[in-house]
């Protein structure tokens, strides 16, 4: 039996989603999805410098990721998210690599902070260049530290980014 | 009843800093090159050959008890004086609260010194980080490792004529190159939106 949709008294709460009061959604499988995966990025514990003590705040009670469904869990296989948390140096490199390389898809980098960025003040011998020269940065988050706001708005910005994906979930993409 | 507790605490002075190299030049006359005072603080120059006898009178010896080794680092003087290196120890006495530094020269050439680790165990990190650094070889040193850079790593660079920027992109560290064409590698499979 065809359901027809027009007469079955939907209501257009936003662009392709109606719903059916009480409790039936209508909607693509895109927004769907993406809303599932915004509002539960869990980045992988992992800090390199000074940052990570701000990150660590901002994980903290007083900033709270949590309301964010922004968790930190204690693997990258468990992960959707890697937080480049202060300057990556040349040694750091690979391992930096190793740990986004075990995070499954859909996955996403934050560079955290001016060294992560572009290496900040240590145009060094053992200093990365920012850490875009091997990792594929989503969200660039300036500051040296930057403030726990300033994270989480990085944060926000990923979110939006998810938001606005096509067909991630489909096999075909 | 009332407790009254008293607490007696006896404060041993120590000694000048400029009486400790006055000590050192009477023990080693021939070793001591030159003092140096800057702010208070006294450094004796000396020779390479003879530290470990130095450092060994200025640790047993009742009088002076210098027992903490507080830091031991070197400094590059290219073209600034005529022996290049010169190995610096920051010594501390607990007992005594005075303190003397040491510096020792080391040619471009030979760059190698005698190790202190049998005098003061705290030594051993110390002399690495310098041999890491530097590339003063530290003779009879148990583990004379890089402490801190890859140990395939070329080059000592706090020395004066290291690159600060670091090397050329091609000739960087192997296992970063490695990274960086790994990376070029997987990137056709990353999601381009």
């Amino acid at each position: 039996m065809l359901i027809d949709t027009a007469n079955m008294g939907l209501i257009q709460v936003e662009e392709d989603t109606k719903i059916l009061p009480p409790n039936i959604i209508i909607t693509s499988f895109d927004k769907l999805i993406n809303w599932g995966r915004l509002s539960s990025i869990w980045p992988t514990t992992f800090g390199l410098a000074c940052c990570a003590i701000e990150m660590m705040a901002a994980g903290a009670a007083h900033y709270d990721f949590d309301r964010f469904g922004i968790i930190f869990r204690g693997s990258p296989r468990q992960a959707d998210c890697v937080i480049v948390a202060g300057t990556v140096t040349k040694k750091m490199a690979p391992v930096v690599r190793r740990v986004y390389d075990q995070i499954p898809e859909p996955r996403y980098v934050v560079a955290m902070g001016s060294c992560a960025c572009t290496g900040g003040v240590f145009r060094t011998y053992s200093t990365v260049q920012g850490c875009d020269s091997f990792l594929p940065v989503d969200v660039y988050v300036p500051g040296c530290p930057p403030r726990p706001e300033t994270l989480l708005e990085g944060m926000m910005l990923l979110q939006e980014k998810i938001r606005k994906e096509k067909a991630r979930w489909s096999p075909w993409r | 009843m009332a407790v009254t507790e008293v607490r007696i605490s006896i404060h041993i002075a120590g000694l000048n800093p400029k009486d400790i190299a006055e000590k050192i030049k009477e023990q080693f006359p021939d070793q001591v090159i030159d003092t140096a005072e800057f702010r208070d603080q006294v450094a004796v120059i000396v020779k390479r050959d003879k530290i470990v006898e130095i450092c060994r009178y200025l640790h047993d010896d009742p009088h002076l008890s210098l027992d903490h080794l507080q830091d031991v680092t070197a400094v590059d003087y290219l073209n600034k004086k005529d022996v290049r290196f010169e190995v610096v120890y920051n010594l501390y006495s607990i007992k005594y609260h005075h303190k003397i530094r040491i510096r020792a020269q080391v040619p471009e050439n030979d760059p190698e010194i005698d190790s202190v680790v049998p005098i003061w165990a705290g030594a051993n990190w110390h002399e690495r980080e310098c041999f890491d650094m530097f590339g003063i070889v530290f003779t009879g040193h148990p583990d004379l490792r890089r402490i801190l850079l890859p140990e395939d790593w070329e080059g000592h660079p706090l020395r004066k004529d290291y690159p600060l920027k670091g090397p050329e992109p091609e000739k960087d560290w192997p296992g970063f190159i490695e990274v960086l064409k790994r990376s070029k590698e997987l990137r056709e499979f990353e999601w381009e939106g």
